[in-house]
């Protein structure tokens, strides 16, 4: 009996180390997965689900105003917003991880971006996507899974369209 | 060139070692003694080997060889010598390569003794040495090869010890340089002093396993680990003393010790190891409790394996991780068939390690020895629980926890506060018998003269009943001690006809473990004293002044004076401020918190200004300032009561070890597997 | 829907410790600059989001600067200290405080180690019963000896045979 508990805690205390420590192995969501679903409430109040848009290309970036490395896309980014906005099938996505709400707004401003933007609250949405760092941006094809992950800023906006058109064609 | 001979002595050391590793095994099985003796000599040829590779390596590191991956990681051009020096162990396959070498070190050294009378141990020894030695290896040559070369493959750059195809050499013209948080004085010695201590935990962990293995369970493998790990303790605790002090210098938060999980993976074999030299003691005394020492001795190993795996694994990602690898999970192999092997082991032999335990008392030696042990394993556990619990919270709830100083200070406090009262009552009492009438006879001259550091902390405007109580302990800790020094001065002296220095003196040189016993504990209290002096009465103030301007905190007065920055020529942009500092009214020093920036790395280090002094430490950071405007300087300045005391009380500690670890003069042989006299009363 | 449900769990929270602490009043007086000390008794209190282990007091970086404007703008609108916590875990989540909120999965991390202990003394205190012996003649010599008062001699004595067993 003693024997049995002494092995037993042992061995329990080996499993939740072995599991920890493939979560910190495992990374990013992959390609190909099932992007988790979430729910976004925006800066001006409106509240998006994943689940909802369902059928759309769903273009999730995360970026943080305190991120040096995701200022030269937020250009690139609102650029290509503007391309595909009119088609109506594809929709951007900003979650603001871990930020400042005053310094986030400025940041919007500055680089004049017009999709929907919300802080990243709890960082819920960033521990399901397992992010690593920002920026991180992934393309969740019409089925609700991922098709593209990008680690790092995208370089150009040639990048980006690279990304999305192919997924837009699916 | 240089590096392929290094990693040729890198991989010729791990076969040798899996070579030794069987070769002893074959012996020991097929009775051929001269397998062993190759086996040993394996061993021995260990260190050798490794010498070349870290030779190969501080080569590399001192001559600007960018080439290799692992020095544009962690040199540059501008460090000066020394730095390059400790580069060595600056970053994860460095340090690997350097934990391997101190092993091997032990390794050899231990093959070097005496061994006629113990050869039924030598084969099992050498196993589980060179097993552990070889997993080290195994990681360096086939994971994290400190020697790999950076390659230029279609505009990538990849990092590899042989040429991919198609590849051309790429040589970087200068290297990233070390994190300048790692460009301490304290860094230099710190991280070998705590790899030392661990590593030496491996060579009583060994003997443990083959007297488990061979049977020999009596009290010898403890008399021949003795030393070892006392020497193990000694680097372990200067380790952790030097770790502290660094943060203390360097990284400008005002403290010591944050409770980061980093820190107490260090702090935990360190708790297992102290409780292990503890409880050894009632075995060589009394006999009892072998099997107590054995789950010691093998949580203390496996702790070691632990704190090195959760630094190096990226399961918790602190200030002192080095970045995310591929070795977790073969140190989760490890650790997982070591804990294993050792407790089926210790299973195995459960019966023959049992003992006829006695214990008279509460009050005797050996029951106020276990209830410490208990003590020592209750922060334990609360160590281990708070840094393996964030990692478990995420699994089940999915939300990221801190678990953070205040959950450790409130659960460990009430346990290290009997810890000190138990250092009190211990000296006291005797093995075998001591009850509460022998010991009252003793108790109430010290405890009378306790009571007065309580009373003189009312009288100082003390008000808090923890912090009475904690003086009290001090107070009552500290008297005891000192008695007993005293009370054994005068007995010799007057049996001699010494004074007292002499007969201090004599009976220091004959029975160091006592007295060294007597001078560590010595020394904790007084860091004791230094740690409830920061805890407890740690006052801060932080404001934007002008030059000229004024701050004040704890009767001192700071006024900045100047500030100037100017550029270094090893690569460092430097803001220093200069700060008055007056206290009722009186100049009595000049301060010069400052912040160095380094331009290799990036990265920047804000080094305090300290007025220290054995009442009180005054600690002024340089936060922020304007260069040109009026608006001043922005100051963060720390009134730490007492904490001198407890770089104070570690020295002592450090001394009372090297008095106890010492060898003694007449070296007294161990005789074979016969333990120490019993019945004495004292050490 | 959660959010909202948290936000209740806050309000509720925050008049629990009002309630509480009826006798602490708020930091910075509504309109007022609060002082940097004001402010770093509040971040000494909370970790940064984005290091691991750094209090948002002691933290260098450019974002935890701004965590401390957070600060310093909330104290200066009159909120307390319990309230700017309960924001920052709004927002950034449990791993913010120092220590687990006491609810749920987390009074584990409250509950293990003393029980642990307690068993731990539990065990010693029945080894204790079973490991004390009947005869305490000893014992009693001892004390005997104790009590006829040349304890300084017989001390003396166990010293030196103490040293003596050591040569």
């Amino acid at each position: 009996m003693k024997k049995l508990l002494l092995w037993g805690g042992l061995t329990l205390l080996l499993v939740i180390l072995g599991v920890s420590l493939l979560r910190s192995q495992q990374g990013q969501v992959g390609q190909g997965e099932k992007a988790p679903d979430f729910t976004l409430n925006t800066f001006d109040g409106t509240t998006y689900q994943l689940s909802d848009l369902r059928g759309k290309v769903v273009v999730v970036n995360f970026w943080a105003s305190w991120c040096e490395s995701c200022k030269p896309e937020a250009a690139d980014l609102e650029q290509a917003w503007n391309m595909y906005k009119p088609r109506g099938d594809v929709i951007f996505l900003g979650v603001d991880y871990v930020d400042t709400e005053p310094e986030a707004l400025a940041y919007l401003e500055e680089f004049g971006i017009t999709y929907p933007n919300g802080p990243d609250l709890r960082t819920k949405i960033s521990q399901a996507f397992r992010i690593r760092g920002v920026p991180e941006t992934y393309v969740i094809d019409r089925e609700g899974e991922i098709a593209h992950r990008q680690i790092g800023p995208f370089r150009s906006l040639d990048d980006i369209l690279a990304v999305i058109d192919p997924v837009l064609e699916k | 060139m240089i590096a392929n001979i290094g990693f040729g002595a890198l991989f010729i050391a791990l076969i040798t070692a899996l070579y030794g590793v069987a070769a002893a095994i074959y012996g020991e099985r097929s009775r051929k003694a001269a397998w062993v003796d190759s086996a040993r000599q394996a061993m021995a040829l260990s260190f050798p080997l490794l010498t070349i590779t870290v030779a190969a390596l501080l080569y590399l590191l001192l001559t600007n060889h960018y080439e290799i991956a692992y020095v544009g990681e962690v040199s540059s051009r501008s460090m000066p010598v020394y730095l390059k020096m400790t580069a060595l162990w600056g970053g994860q396959s460095g340090s690997l390569v350097f934990w391997s070498w101190l092993l091997a070190g032990f390794a050899s050294a231990v093959t070097l003794g005496k061994w006629d009378r113990d050869r039924e141990f030598l084969p099992w020894v050498i196993v589980v040495t060179l097993v552990t030695l070889a997993f080290f290896l195994i990681l360096s040559v086939f994971f994290e090869n400190p020697f790999a070369r950076l390659w230029q493959l279609d505009r990538e750059i990849v990092t590899s010890f042989f040429r991919p195809v198609g590849a051309l050499p790429f040589v970087p013209r200068d290297g990233r340089g070390l994190n300048p948080l790692l460009r301490h004085p304290g860094m230099i010695i710190h991280p070998p002093m705590l790899y030392l201590g661990f590593v030496a935990f491996v060579i009583p962990y060994a003997f443990a396993i083959a007297a488990l293995i061979t049977g020999r369970t009596d009290d010898r493998w403890i008399q021949l680990t003795r030393r070892w790990t006392l020497w193990a303790w000694l680097f372990l605790s200067l380790g952790l003393v030097l770790g502290a002090r660094w943060a203390y210098d360097v990284l400008g938060w005002g403290g010591y010790w944050g409770w980061d999980p980093v820190e107490i993976s260090a702090f935990m074999p360190w708790l297992a190891g102290t409780a292990f030299l503890h409880s050894v003691m009632i075995q060589e005394k009394r006999g009892m409790f072998k099997q107590l020492n054995m789950v010691l001795i093998i949580l203390t190993f496996d702790l070691v394996i632990f704190g090195t795996f959760l630094t190096r694994s990226g399961v918790l990602s602190s200030v002192h991780s080095f970045a995310q690898s591929a070795i977790g999970p073969l140190f989760f192999v490890f650790i997982s068939a070591t804990l294993a092997v050792s407790l089926g082991l210790l299973i195995n032999r459960w019966n023959d390690l049992s003992s006829r335990n006695e214990l008279k008392t509460f009050l005797s030696r050996e029951a106020l020895i276990l209830f410490s042990v208990l003590l020592f394993m209750g922060i334990l556990v609360t160590s281990f629980w708070g840094v393996i619990f964030p990692l478990i919270s995420e699994l089940v709830t999915g939300q990221k926890v801190t678990v953070g100083p205040p959950f450790y200070e409130r659960a460990t406090g009430p346990l290290f506060g009997g810890l000190l009262l138990l250092l009190g009552i211990c000296p006291l009492s005797a093995w075998g018998y001591s009850s509460w009438k022998t010991l009252r006879k003793l108790v109430w001259l010290p405890f009378l003269i306790s009571l007065a550091a309580a009373a003189a902390a009312l009288a100082g405007g003390i008000r808090q009943w923890q912090a009475i109580l904690a003086f009290w302990l001090v107070g009552f800790s500290f008297s005891v001690l000192i008695y007993e020094l005293i009370r054994d001065a005068l007995a010799r002296g007057r049996r001699y006809e010494q004074n007292v220095f002499d007969s201090l003196w004599g009976l220091l040189k004959r029975n160091q473990r006592r007295y060294g016993a007597i001078v560590i504990h010595l020394g904790v209290v007084m860091m004791a004293l230094g740690v409830i002096g920061i805890e407890s009465f740690q006052t801060e103030t932080q404001a934007t002044i002008p030059e000229g301007g004024r701050m004040e905190l704890a009767s001192y007065t700071m006024t900045y004076q100047s500030l100037e920055t100017f550029n270094t020529n090893d690569g460092r942009n430097v803001a220093r401020a200069v700060v008055s500092v007056a206290k009722n009214g009186q100049l009595i020093d000049e301060l010069y918190p400052r912040r160095d920036f380094f331009f290799d790395s990036n990265q920047q280090v804000t080094i305090p200004g300290v007025r220290s002094t054995l009442v009180d430490d005054l600690y002024i950071i340089l936060i922020d300032w304007k260069a040109i405007s009026q608006e001043g300087a922005t100051f963060k300045v720390f009134h730490n009561p007492l904490v001198k005391w407890l770089w104070i009380g570690s020295w002592v500690f450090i001394l009372g070890v090297v008095i106890a670890a010492w060898p003694e003069r007449k070296s007294k042989k161990i005789r074979k597997s016969k333990p120490v006299p019993q019945g004495g009363m004292l050490s | 829907m959660r959010i909202q449900k948290y936000y209740q769990d806050v309000v509720v929270m925050v008049l629990v410790m009002m309630v509480l602490s009826l006798s602490a009043v708020p930091a910075g007086a509504q309109g007022s600059t609060p002082s940097d000390d004001q402010v770093n008794e509040i971040a000494r209190e909370l970790y940064c989001p984005v290091c691991e282990n750094i209090p948002l007091d002691t933290c260098g970086m450019e974002v935890c600067e701004q965590w401390r404007g957070v600060i310093r703008d909330k104290l200066s609108e009159g909120w307390t200290k319990e309230e700017i916590k309960a924001y920052f875990v709004s927002q950034y989540g449990d791993r913010v405080l120092g220590e687990p909120p006491r609810r749920g999965f987390n009074w584990l991390v409250y509950v293990v180690p003393p029980v642990v202990f307690v068993v731990g003394v539990y065990l010693l205190y029945k080894g204790f019963r079973s490991w004390k012996s009947q005869d305490d003649d000893r014992l009693l010599e001892a004390e005997r000896a104790a009590d006829q008062g040349n304890a300084d001699e017989e001390y003396l004595s166990r010293v030196e045979e103490e040293l003596r067993g050591r040569e």
